[in-house]
């Protein structure tokens, strides 16, 4: 089963099976403008939920991305280190940051779905 | 007042477009306790252009000028000739009185020679990339500590017994107050420390001086590989920039960050400042580097150009997670490292080099042949130690009194510590004379 | 995700900014000429120096290898001195025009400092001479320390610190001193959210968490919301004032009492002290340390970026934790403490400062003197009101005045023009201006800070107030292309930063290294 969720603070995350698979969003991107460079984290590191799990430049404005859930990275995306700007043309699909192996999958029951994601950020408008 | 064009006329004419009756009322917001009266007591009035001259020049005339006297002193900042150029260049308006090139469309100058002055650090050091300079030097150091810190994730560095005290003392200084550990090998008189079997796997960084502040050239390969088995880095410090142009560079060595006082290049002593910090390391750790960086692109027509760059990392966005505080850095300081830099050129450095370590040795060789002198080092750049039969330091307040500055007693770095008492510092460089040489060692023959 | 952001947009040109060809075989435009880097005039066999041969060819260094080559270009001096000149005549100045840049202090840089400065008997000592031999150094440093005690009221002053932000971090230290010394180790600095990027970063690298404190509708520190963060782990507030809003913050004195109710100290960045000399005593509004920025209150130039100085003023209580080096005053002269003794906190920078900082400083303030510092201050004032009562109506001012040295503008003037504040200062580069600083302070929308300085006659100001009233009615009249094509004028238009930032290239390389990279 797949089924992506959201954070307040931008992040998707998609599941299947015990792994998740975590980005930015298209809002995200476009608030940030042209990425520039991403920084990944290990794999092998234990993320804790709400934490610094990436950092994602642009010319004007760094970020961090924070973790969803709790979990160990498994995998991380080699291609946004050759082409950032995958962030921005292909946030939810090529442009995803790591892959993580869920320790809690209760904890994502308390983010957001699309509809509530969508709605939050109507309002930021 | 000659730098204030207002006339009374202009204020008035001007407080009445604003609405308020005096200058004063604009103080407004000012609480009532903290308003002052009238001018602050106790401080003369403003004087003309011949006056403050008068006055300037007479304390400037309370001191003893390297140029005026044979003059061995050395230790972190060194006395060479600085073409006329240097002076004449950067005193160009357009240079000295501009800001930070935030603006790259009306700043392409700086820019510019931003980027020749990192690759010329560059190319110095033997390393990858450089950044647009420090404060000088002892910040450098300390700065280079914490980016090891943060590459490594670890938080020990050790400092080498050969290190400039006072660039030991600022590194400690950040050590103590940002929360990490400095260990201090002992003060390396001989040039015969071996730090490699004090790598562990705790340590960040291994800091060295080459040549040291004792005046030791030595080879650094094996101590690079000691650190970088154990995931350390090797830090090189260079007080006296002029050596790369004789020594294989660190870079070559095996240094993973290059930190050197640029103040040799370009730059009069000043009495310890402002000088130029050049700070180097390997492309991969170049987010990590704290400072301005220049980086080459394209205007909106195709052409050429330079901005500041990968600017993310610094105070000004990143606030509370920059690599570090510093703002401003030592443009002006820089530029003239490069101008006279690129007078030089390959074969200007390379000479100047050679006459220095010429110059050196014929001192040295002099120095050795006085009663109650030896000299300590068998290698050395163009400064190296003297182990005298009595206390340095007031040997050398005897050769001022004769009109000559005979040097740096070890006992004026390092305090406390009396083995050290009687060791004398002392640099020669192309500016030294064989009459120096002359007047020095006869001086010490009379004294010790 | 939390972003850190200058708040400006992208710079990255668009396509439809290209300007027509440029008709010249040399690609020049009259006297603004092309220039390539140095390294790529360079000739084997040129140089700009002759030096004799070395008396000897021995080598004494041990087990190292003397160096092969280096890579540096041989030039002779007449090329090197047109290489530098052009490059110069590429850069925005003050000497050239009127440098409005808020919070940097762009003043006029008298060329008596320079002449002083390189006197010999100060340009040419070395920092480890004898004492006996630098007196007069010494006693210049004195003289300037004691100066800047007077115009502060402070009971001390540690003139060691390299720049602004290094001050900063004196400062703090000292506080963290202080505490800990008291036993009273702490964990919070708060600080506005109006501040210089700087002092966040200075806090955090001491190990502090930094807590922001909001401002008011008026652009001042939120008395209420101070006060309901201080509390027993607070060390220090550090808050600019005149602020970065370029106003004063009113309750400044009640802001102390709190802070020090609270057992926290109070660090007051001194950046925009130059709108208050011999007017305001920062004694007198009860902080504890302060830096001073020579190269913005005291006119020494800022060369490009550099150097600085930044000595930092302390009250009683601090300054027995003030670094080395320290010159005393004694009976038989002189004396400098180069070791940290006693509660000294340690040593900021090598050697005891910023000497070819101090003598320009020194020569700026006696210039003046008393009477002139107070006059340099009431006109920056009076020359940034003048700015702000006359663009008030054509542009939209962030706070109603009366402001300090500096005006603040937000984006309101250009909301649905399709000009945003970037667009709007690269127009301005085009009437041969430098901007204002733009999208600082961060907590205006589209900020856009004037400081005009004491230097500008009313006739320059007049000028500039014209020229910015011209511009906002051409973008409210629709012409955005006018702004979103700028700068056309200038040695270069907009710069690519994205693609800068992506692929950095951070210095040259020669073509055949370039093209085994691209193997």
């Amino acid at each position: 089963m797949t089924a992506t969720k959201f954070t307040n603070d931008h992040e998707w995350i998609r599941i299947e099976g015990d792994t998740a698979t975590v980005g930015i969003t298209d809002y995200a991107q476009q608030q940030l403008g042209d990425v520039v460079f991403v920084e990944l984290p290990d794999v092998g590191k234990t993320l804790e939920r709400g934490k610094d799990a990436a950092v994602v430049e642009s010319v004007k404005a760094a970020s961090e991305v924070y973790a969803p859930i709790d979990g160990t990275v498994t995998e991380v995306n080699p291609a946004l280190t050759d082409d950032p700007a995958t962030v921005n043309t292909d946030p939810h699909e090529g442009g995803w940051f790591f892959k993580m192996k869920v320790a809690d999958p209760t904890q994502l029951d308390a983010l957001l779905d699309e509809t509530q994601y969508k709605n939050m950020i109507a309002e930021l408008h | 007042m000659r730098y204030l064009p207002l006339t009374d006329d202009d204020r008035k004419g001007m407080l009445a477009r604003i609405g308020v009756s005096s200058v004063d009322a604009l103080f407004a917001d000012v609480p009532e306790a903290a308003r002052r009266k009238g001018k602050i007591e106790g401080l003369p009035d403003h004087a003309g252009e011949l006056d403050v001259e008068r006055q300037m020049k007479a304390l400037a005339a309370k001191n003893m000028p390297a140029g005026s006297v044979p003059f061995f002193v050395g230790a972190g900042a060194y006395r060479h000739h600085v073409p006329a150029a240097v002076d004449h260049l950067i005193q160009r308006g357009e240079f000295l009185t501009s800001y930070t090139p935030y603006q790259p469309e009306v700043s392409q100058g700086t820019l510019q020679y931003l980027f020749e002055f990192q690759t010329q650090v560059g190319l110095l050091t033997g390393m990858e990339v450089a950044n647009a300079s420090m404060y000088d030097g002892s910040t450098g150091c300390a700065e280079a500590v914490m980016m090891a810190n943060r590459v490594t994730r670890r938080s020990r560095a050790i400092l080498s017994g050969g290190l400039h005290p006072h660039y030991a003392e600022v590194t400690r200084t950040q050590a103590r107050w940002t929360n990490f550990t400095a260990i201090d090998a002992p003060a390396d008189v001989e040039g015969k420390e071996d730090l490699a079997a004090l790598v562990d796997d705790q340590t960040s960084c291994v800091v060295v001086q080459n040549p040291s502040v004792y005046g030791h050239v030595r080879d650094l390969s094996a101590l690079a590989e000691a650190c970088h088995a154990k995931g350390a880095l090797l830090i090189v410090v260079v007080t006296e920039v002029v050596s790369l142009g004789l020594l294989t560079p660190p870079g070559e060595m095996g240094a993973d960050i290059v930190v050197c006082e640029g103040q040799g290049i370009g730059n009069a002593l000043n009495f310890g400042g402002p000088y130029v910090g050049l700070f180097a390391t390997r492309e991969k750790y170049m987010r990590q580097m704290p400072g301005r960086l220049c980086g080459e692109t394209v205007d909106a027509d195709g052409k050429r150009g330079w901005v500041l760059t990968l600017s993310t990392r610094e105070q000004h966005i990143r606030r509370e997670k920059a690599t570090s505080n510093i703002c401003t850095n030592s443009g002006l300081c820089a530029l003239a490292f490069t101008i006279h830099l690129s007078l030089l050129g390959e074969a200007g450095l390379t000479k100047l080099a050679r006459i220095n370590h010429a110059t050196a040795i014929a001192a040295a060789d002099r120095l050795a042949k006085v009663p109650g002198v030896t000299v300590v080092n068998d290698s050395f750049f163009n400064e190296f130690t003297l182990r005298l039969s009595r206390d340095a330091a007031s040997v050398t307040e005897t050769l001022a009194a004769r009109n000559i500055l005979g040097g740096v007693p070890v006992s004026r770095l390092i305090a406390g510590q009396p083995q050290l008492n009687n060791l004398l510092l002392v640099a020669a460089t192309e500016t030294t004379t064989d009459d120096h040489i002359e007047a020095l060692a006869a001086a010490l023959k009379e004294i010790l | 995700m939390a972003m850190n952001s200058v708040g400006r947009g992208d710079t990255r040109p668009q396509a439809d900014m290209a300007s027509p060809p440029v008709a010249t075989f040399t690609g020049n435009r009259g006297l603004q000429m092309e220039e390539g880097l140095i390294f790529e005039q360079g000739q084997d066999g040129r140089t700009a120096v002759d030096l004799p041969e070395p008396k000897t060819a021995e080598l004494r260094i041990g087990n190292v290898k003397p160096r092969t080559s280096i890579g540096l270009p041989g030039l002779s001096e007449p090329q090197v001195i047109r290489h530098y000149t052009r490059l110069s005549q590429k850069n925005y100045a003050i000497d050239a025009g009127l440098y409005p840049l808020g919070s940097c202090t762009m003043k006029h840089n008298p060329r008596l400092n320079e002449a002083m400065a390189r006197l010999p008997g100060f340009a040419d000592i070395h920092p480890l001479q004898p004492i006996s031999t630098v007196q007069g150094a010494l006693e210049a440093i004195d003289s300037l320390a004691d100066w800047l005690l007077k115009l502060t009221g402070m009971a001390a002053v540690a003139m060691s610190p390299g720049a602004g932000a290094h001050g900063e971090q004196c400062g703090m230290i000292a506080i963290d001193a202080a505490l800990e010394a008291r036993g009273d180790k702490r964990k919070r600095v708060l600080v506005p959210e109006s501040a210089h990027g700087t002092n966040p970063a200075t806090a955090a690298a001491l190990g502090y968490a930094v807590e922001a404190i909001p401002a008011t509708e008026d652009g001042r520190v939120d008395l209420e919301a101070l006060k309901a963060k201080l509390g027993p782990d607070v060390a220090a507030i550090m808050l600019t004032n005149p602020n970065t809003c370029g106003l004063f913050e009113r309750d400044i004195v009640e802001i102390a009492r709190l802070v020090h109710e609270a057992g926290a100290l109070f660090y007051c960045d001194g950046a925009n002290f130059n709108a208050i000399v011999g007017r305001v005593r920062p004694a007198d509004l009860g902080i504890d340390a302060m830096h001073i920025n020579l190269h913005k209150t005291f006119s020494t130039p800022h060369g490009g970026g550099g150097p600085g100085a930044g000595p930092v003023v302390l009250s009683e209580a601090l300054a027995p934790y003030a670094p080395a080096s320290a010159v005393v005053r004694g009976p038989n002269g002189f004396t400098l403490v180069e070791h940290a003794e006693g509660a000294s906190f340690g040593r900021m920078k090598a050697f005891a400062g910023q000497m070819g900082m101090f003598t320009r400083a020194l020569t700026y303030i006696l210039s003046h003197g008393a009477d002139g510092l107070l006059q340099a201050s009431s006109d920056a004032v009076l020359n940034a009101n003048y700015v702000l009562a006359s663009l008030k109506d054509t542009m939209s001012a962030a706070y109603d005045g009366p402001c300090m040295h500096e005006a603040l503008f937000d984006d309101r003037f250009l909301k649905d023009t399709g000009v945003t504040t970037l667009d709007f200062a690269k127009a301005m580069l085009d009437e041969g201006y430098h901007p204002m600083t733009v999208y600082f302070p961060l907590v205006i929308h589209g900020a856009m800070l004037i400081e005009p300085t004491e230097s500008e006659s009313k006739e320059a100001v007049d000028l500039f107030i014209a020229t910015l009233a011209d511009l906002a009615r051409r973008a409210k009249s629709g012409d955005a292309e006018h702004f979103t094509a700028a700068p056309r004028l200038t040695p270069r238009r907009r710069l690519d930063e994205t693609a800068a930032a992506r692929k950095p290239v951070l210095r040259w390389r020669p073509t055949e290294q370039l093209d085994e990279a691209a193997e």
